[in-house]
């Protein structure tokens, strides 16, 4: 087990690395900061003022290099735009989206078990059917666009919702709902099939037989055994909710990490962006690392293969 | 301006469905602002600073304006110059102008303006160490010195007879010992001027509160503000923009497309307001030796070019209420722009044909047109080039890899706005791209003389006629296209009295609800 850990882990180590890498370069490739800084109206001798004050007229792996030595220590920069240190102003973002990315997995469980568990329990009826289809739609259907038409019925119509903003709880019930619809279908599928591999198996056949209550045995023995995988599968959610939210923090105006990744794309803030790129990666290889790690813990034939 | 990341057919699809159900649903809030006399605006970017010196966006201007004060104020309608912060000024050399300021003038943190606030705002914020975001503001000064405690002296660097319009603009007065104390990033976290509204809360990024300076001199030209707050907040995307005025939620949007303006324009609660600005639109040719584009080197392409695109046409059905037709690269209202003398490129596709035959283009060539907003009015000039034969390829991209491609002599043909700053003086937008500066891609040194001496001269009538002459020259040679001014949209609710003006600049202090 301490093996595959050390194994997983390097590997984790590795692809932060690459991210990291990736980023910077193509973040660079995207045009020059020092034109996007200095702005309409700047002479050329503005510009390569600009280059040089921040640095940007040293060969690339210089400045990644710089950068990731800096960051290694805590230090993200300070932001181009905002002109203040980078790694509080996304330390200040960060807990609108963690709250979004929690209440929308939250979400995303309360809807898709109890579906997972009726479409497994009538399988091939049309209510199997119907949970499929919400599944389908839910993962066709963009979080962007379905965010607008939760506003435009929530908020236009029956004015039940604030449009946007993040001072209220009420201001996190559209973002939740936009972001955690888009996740409930994976957990749905899986619960499904976890369910209906356990419902033929012999223990709840056994179950049955001794005469314990329907509810008895889908829950205490079916559910608890079918949601095994899921569990696995939380920690991947959470760290694409966490990524997704840029899209939903953006149409919500929500205040938090997603919404200033917008901003410093928008204004070429480059310490910003890629700070973020890589504290996102960063939890998204730690929350999948957590996840095989629990997998191997759970099942040790993951751990030999 | 920001890029539009999540565009997408649907989305549009989605906003004609809102303004739709804003029909049915009606106001939300709408009264709760009117009630407590606050206005509630939401604008797509958020300022980096809110210190006007370090911020270029529009939203950076509109805050300058109402919290702080210049030395002058230009007339909204008249484009007279009155005193503000000064009472008075004379030119007392070609390079000198001494104002005499305004007394009993108080800062919203209770320091009082006098010859030490504008010796040190104005000192600070020409010394390049300080980098100003916006040099061109406030490259051309010199220096400031105190003659009295209320008469100061401002030096230019070189004559610069636009010196007043700047002092009218965006070279606003700081506090001299509270910025001496905080600097620029104090500042932009709690922001102090002498104008008709003070911030009470700023969190950069999400929203700013203002509420009216009920110490606001009173013989400013501005005016005492009617409104008691306001609140402003930087919702990024525009269909929630919309969404929030459909929902009462917002009290006054800008810069609202064309097409939604219209649908807008129909709920019952809202009202829409169009006029134009200062932003010019105009097609930049790259007629150097090492252009991209060969053709562009003769002057019939340029003028098939000319006669090939339907301006008139594309003005009235893409470009929208409150826009015209240029005729000459600068903005009608700005001090020396005039298109006497100049030739119109009249609409006509057959003579188009016939200069490019001439030219030894019968066939049309390939081109490439860069561009970086209003892509349906590119759109549009494309089909109309293609018409007659020139295949043009869009490239499409952010403004600051547009203006990289233009500088290094990679974009033949460019889709360009100017906004001129809201200077309303031709130096501050026909010289920029034709006095061999970086944006220059056509050195032509007869123009670029005629430029200087108008913007070197202190004599009103030699400006205007080296001026004129500029622009006369670089129409008669086609070197560029003007095409039309941008016009901007205003949604709002419709118990809001406001006026739009071509500078873009709202302002707060003359709102008033009905």
């Amino acid at each position: 087990m301490h093996i595959y850990m050390l194994k997983r882990l390097g590997l984790a180590v590795l692809v932060a690395l690459a991210v990291s890498m990736i980023a910077f370069g193509l973040l660079r490739l995207s045009g020059d900061p020092a034109i996007a800084i200095a702005g309409e109206g700047a002479t050329q001798a503005d510009i390569v003022l600009v280059r040089q004050t921040y640095g940007f007229d040293r060969p690339l792996p210089v400045q990644y290099a710089e950068w990731l030595g800096r960051t290694l220590r805590g230090d993200l920069g300070e932001s181009i735009y905002f002109k203040t240190p980078a790694a509080p102003l996304i330390l200040s973002k960060l807990q609108t989206t963690l709250v979004l990315g929690l209440l929308s997995l939250a979400f995303a469980l309360v809807i898709s078990v109890p579906l997972g568990v009726l479409a497994a329990l009538y399988r091939n009826s049309w209510i199997d059917r119907l949970c499929l289809g919400l599944a389908v739609i839910g993962q066709a259907l963009p979080n962007f666009f379905f965010a607008l038409l939760l506003i435009m019925l929530f908020s236009i119509v029956l004015h039940w919702l604030p449009v946007s903003g993040s001072d209220s709880w009420q201001h996190f019930i559209m973002p939740t709902v936009a972001l955690g619809y888009y996740a409930a279908p994976a957990f749905m599928r899986l619960i499904r099939a976890g369910m209906i591999e356990v419902l033929d198996a012999d223990y709840i056949r056994t179950a049955r037989a001794k005469g314990l209550p329907a509810s008895t045995v889908i829950f205490k023995h079916a559910l608890r055994n079918a949601v095994v995988p899921v569990v696995a599968l939380t920690a991947v959610q959470l760290g694409y909710l966490l990524g997704g939210s840029v899209v939903v923090e953006t149409i919500f105006a929500l205040d938090g990490l997603g919404y200033l990744a917008y901003q410093s794309i928008t204004f070429k803030d480059f310490p910003v962006m890629q700070s973020i790129v890589l504290l996102l990666s960063v939890i998204y290889v730690v929350l999948t690392l957590a996840s095989d790690v629990a997998n191997a813990w759970l099942d040790p034939r993951i751990r030999v293969a | 301006m920001p890029s539009r990341l999540f565009a997408r057919p649907g989305r549009r699809i989605v906003t004609v469905a809102m303004l739709a159900a804003g029909l049915i649903a009606g106001a939300g809030s709408v009264w709760a602002s009117k009630s407590d006399n606050t206005v509630r605006f939401a604008y797509d970017q958020a300022p980096e600073s809110v210190d006007p010196y370090f911020n270029n966006v529009r939203i950076g201007v509109i805050i300058g304006a109402n919290v702080w004060d210049t030395l002058v104020y230009r007339d909204s309608i008249t484009n007279e110059y009155k005193g503000n912060l000064a009472k008075s000024w004379k030119q007392i050399d070609e390079r000198t102008i001494e104002f005499d300021l305004r007394e009993g003038v108080k800062f919203h943190n209770g320091e009082e303006f006098d010859a030490d606030s504008v010796v040190y705002t104005l000192n600070f914020v020409a010394d390049p160490a300080n980098k100003v975001t916006t040099q061109a503001n406030v490259n051309w000064i010199e220096k400031a010195v105190k003659v009295s405690k209320y008469k100061v002296r401002v030096i230019t660097k070189k004559v610069f007879p636009a010196a007043i319009e700047y002092l009218a603009g965006p070279v606003v007065m700081h506090p001299a010992k509270y910025y001496a104390e905080v600097g620029p990033k104090g500042m932009n976290a709690k922001p102090v001027g002498t104008g008709p509204f003070k911030v009470t809360q700023y969190t950069p990024g999400k929203s700013i509160r203002l509420e009216r300076n009920a110490d606001y001199f009173k013989d400013s030209p501005k005016g005492t503000p009617k409104i008691a707050k306001l609140e402003i907040r930087f919702i990024p995307d525009r269909q929630t923009q919309m969404a929030e005025a459909l929902a009462g939620g917002t009290d006054f949007i800008m810069h609202v497309p064309k097409d939604q303006a219209e649908q807008a324009a129909k709920v019952p609660h809202l009202q829409v307001v169009s006029g134009e600005t200062m932003r010019i639109v105009f097609m930049q040719f790259d007629t150097l030796e090492a252009t991209p584009t060969a053709a562009l080197k003769d002057i019939r392409v340029r003028k098939a070019i000319s006669h090939a695109i339907n301006r008139e046409a594309i003005v009235k059905n893409i470009v929208g209420a409150g826009s015209r037709v240029l005729n000459t690269q600068c903005f009608p209202s700005q001090f020396g722009c005039t298109d006497e003398g100049a030739p119109r490129y009249a609409y006509d596709p057959a003579l188009a044909k016939k200069l490019l035959a001439e030219a030894g283009y019968a066939n049309g060539f390939d081109t490439e047109l860069y561009a970086y907003r209003e892509r349906n009015q590119t759109e549009a000039m494309i089909n109309d080039l293609k018409a007659v034969g020139i295949r043009a390829k869009l490239n499409f991209s952010q403004y600051a890899a547009m203006r990289d491609a233009v500088r290094s002599n990679k974009a033949p043909m460019t889709h360009q706005t100017w906004g001129s700053f809201s200077v309303n003086d031709v130096s501050a937008s026909t010289p920029v791209y034709f006095t061999f500066e970086a944006d220059d891609v056509t050195h032509d040194a007869a123009v670029r003389d005629m430029l200087l001496k108008g913007n070197n001269s202190v004599d009103p009538a030699v400006r205007k006629q080296a001026y004129q002459q500029a622009l006369k020259h670089i129409a008669d040679n086609a070197y560029s296209l003007p095409l039309w001014s941008l016009p901007v949209y205003y949604v709002a609710s419709k118990e809001l009295s406001f006026s739009a003006y071509p500078d873009e600049m709202v302002r707060f202090w003359e709102m008033s609800w009905k």
